[in-house]
């Protein structure tokens, strides 16, 4: 007990006096998994509308492995890109290895099939007949899906909080390709666990209770958005 | 009438999923017109709707559109810029009431100036220029289909395509619906086309009708032809039995109004004004037929009428008989006996007041 109450203080104490490690890590874990769900909604959100919006043989079979990569384990992830970006692999001469670009990259992956899932069924969603009353309107293809996607924008938000939510919670992965580099690449997550292992529970915590804030920040933010055009 | 065709189809076959889905030799909509086309559910109404607005494109036979076939994407794309569908459903944006109104002129990149115009005439062509700045999720049933019914007609079409868009509304507010669309088109000249399987809505707003079923058009007229001599059992099944009279109103007093029918005058309870162009419904079994004259009668409505044509329908005669209008009245056998009638001959035929439907009618 008295290990929680003096890592919970520890903890404030750190964040309060704005530590510059701890605030490191934080920008570091913010501007990865950010950059990984910005390049996942891109990727996700076209994607996704483009299955959700053409029929093709096999679609069912596309959408089941989407909804089935919506559970891609970070680790299995993290193996593949290390495997892809090792010295020898395939992509070996990036040299990227060990990098926060490494990082962004398996967030991404792990990302992208949790947005284009969610993009998926919120374009499903959507009336079949609103895309033909949109093109009898005069829409072009394009002028078609973008008011859709519009249309889509609450769910799509619920694409962004889960994607955001599925990588800055994620550790197995970034420890993978990027390694855990002081100052480099060290981020809440992998901090945590390095922390724990070598017994510093108080430093643990408080990095815990900063990556929940975060977490919370973050979607509330999403969320304000969201009910904000929410109609009543 | 303008005779002007703007719309034709030849010789379309569709298949879906192995069935066919529609098979119309030829089908064809006049300038300035409005058309019903009527028949069950899967009758193919829609998939031809979705046709006529270059939504679905012809693989065999042929669409011409101000008398230039439509072949390619280009012309499809011509044929989409100047057709407007409203579904059943309002389809609405989750934006304000404006936005939706505006979304088709949006499309064509106009200038915002002339986009506050057109929306604005638009709300004002069907009552609702005080719901723009609310949000679309708000409105009840009758105001959305308001709204999608403006963002039709604010892109200014050539056609406007109606599927079963008044189905889902309560009976007052589908009632002044239809009556402001009617007024409406008749404004604007806009040609209308609506898919609907409801005898009414037919009656008060459509010229023309077409009758479809399994994915053919069975027969194709002017409204009271089709609902008066159906050529086929299914047409005569599908428009049911009552005996149809255009009419004009001659007189209203207290709740009973003389209609004058082909030189006949009918009285019926309703109050449409003097002047006023109508149907007059009337049900077959509503009808009684006799062989005299003499005496007093609660039906103020007695004529003498020729027999024209008898079927007999299982328990019971259906007469056609030709009183200057045509009128349909079942007897049962006995009454059939008794009354010693044949074809040809000439009895009196009676209704009440009170059994005439009025409907109001457009010229």
């Amino acid at each position: 007990m008295e290990l929680i109450v003096q890592g919970i203080i520890k903890a404030f104490q750190l964040i309060i006096s704005f530590d510059p490690e701890v605030l490191g890590i934080t920008w570091l874990s913010l501007k990865i998994s950010g950059t990984a769900t910005f390049i996942s909604l891109f990727i996700g959100i076209s994607l996704g509308t483009a299955v959700a919006l053409t029929n093709f043989y096999g679609k069912r079979l596309v959408i089941s492995l989407i909804n089935t990569g919506m559970g891609l384990p970070p680790v299995v992830v993290g193996l593949f890109v290390t495997i892809m970006i090792w010295r020898n692999g395939p992509l070996g001469f990036l040299e990227i290895l060990y990098t926060p670009y490494a990082m962004i990259i398996a967030q991404a992956i792990i990302a992208t099939p949790i947005v284009m899932g969610i993009s998926l069924a919120a374009i499903q969603n959507l009336s079949p007949n609103l895309r033909l009353q949109i093109l009898s309107l005069g829409a072009s293809r394009l002028q078609m899906v973008w008011v859709l996607i519009k249309e889509a924008r609450l769910p799509l938000l619920a694409a962004v909080m889960a994607g955001f939510g599925g990588v800055i919670s994620e550790v197995g992965a970034s420890i993978m390709v990027g390694g855990n580099i002081k100052g480099y690449s060290r981020v809440l997550t992998t901090a945590t666990v390095m922390e724990t292992g070598k017994g510093n529970f108080d430093i643990a915590i408080a990095l815990s209770i900063i990556l929940l804030l975060l977490a919370f920040l973050v979607n509330l933010i999403l969320t304000q958005i969201q009910q904000r055009q929410h109609p009543r | 009438m303008n005779s002007e065709t703007l719309i034709k189809i030849e010789n379309i076959i569709l298949q879906r999923g192995g069935s066919t889905v529609l098979d119309i030799r030829e089908f064809q909509v006049q300038q300035g017109r409005i058309l019903a086309l009527i028949g069950p559910n899967g009758a193919g109404k829609s998939t031809l709707l979705l046709m006529l607005a270059g939504l679905l494109k012809p693989r065999q036979g042929k669409l011409y559109f101000q008398g230039r076939p439509v072949e390619n994407r280009a012309d499809l794309a011509i044929l989409r810029r100047n057709a407007a569908v409203v579904f059943q459903e309002p389809l609405l944006l989750n934006s304000s009431v404006f936005e939706n109104v505006a979304l088709g002129l949006k499309f064509r990149r106009l200038k915002n100036e002339e986009i506050r115009k057109s929306v604005q005439s638009a709300l004002d062509y069907f009552g609702i220029s005080q719901l723009a700045k609310r949000s679309a999720k708000t409105l009840s049933g009758g105001e959305a289909k308001r709204v999608s019914l403006a963002r039709a007609f604010a892109i200014k079409p050539q056609i406007i395509l109606l599927d079963e868009a008044f189905n889902s509304l309560d009976p007052p507010s589908r009632e002044t619906i239809i009556d402001d669309l009617k007024r409406i088109l008749e404004e604007t000249k806009i040609t209308a086309v609506l898919a609907s399987h409801d005898r009414e809505e037919t009656l008060r707003l459509a010229q023309d009708v077409s009758v479809m079923n399994s994915g053919k058009i069975v027969q194709s007229g002017k409204t009271a032809e089709i609902f008066n001599q159906p050529d086929s059992e299914f047409v005569a099944n599908f428009v049911g039995t009552e005996s149809i009279l255009e009419g004009t109103v001659k007189s209203s007093n207290v709740g009973l109004m003389q209609i004058t029918v082909a030189g006949k005058s009918i009285e019926a309870v309703g109050d449409f004004l003097p002047g006023q162009n109508v149907y007059c419904c009337l049900r077959p079994e509503n009808v009684t037929v006799s062989n005299y004259t003499h005496g007093k009668m609660s039906a103020r409505n007695i004529f003498e009428a020729k027999v024209s044509k008898i079927v007999r329908q299982g328990f019971f005669y259906k007469l056609t008989l030709d009183c200057g209008f045509p009128l349909v009245a079942y007897i049962t056998i006995p009454s059939y006996e008794d009354l010693g009638i044949a074809k040809g001959g000439t009895v009196i035929a009676s209704f009440k007041a009170t059994a005439v439907h009025v409907i109001r009618r457009e010229k």
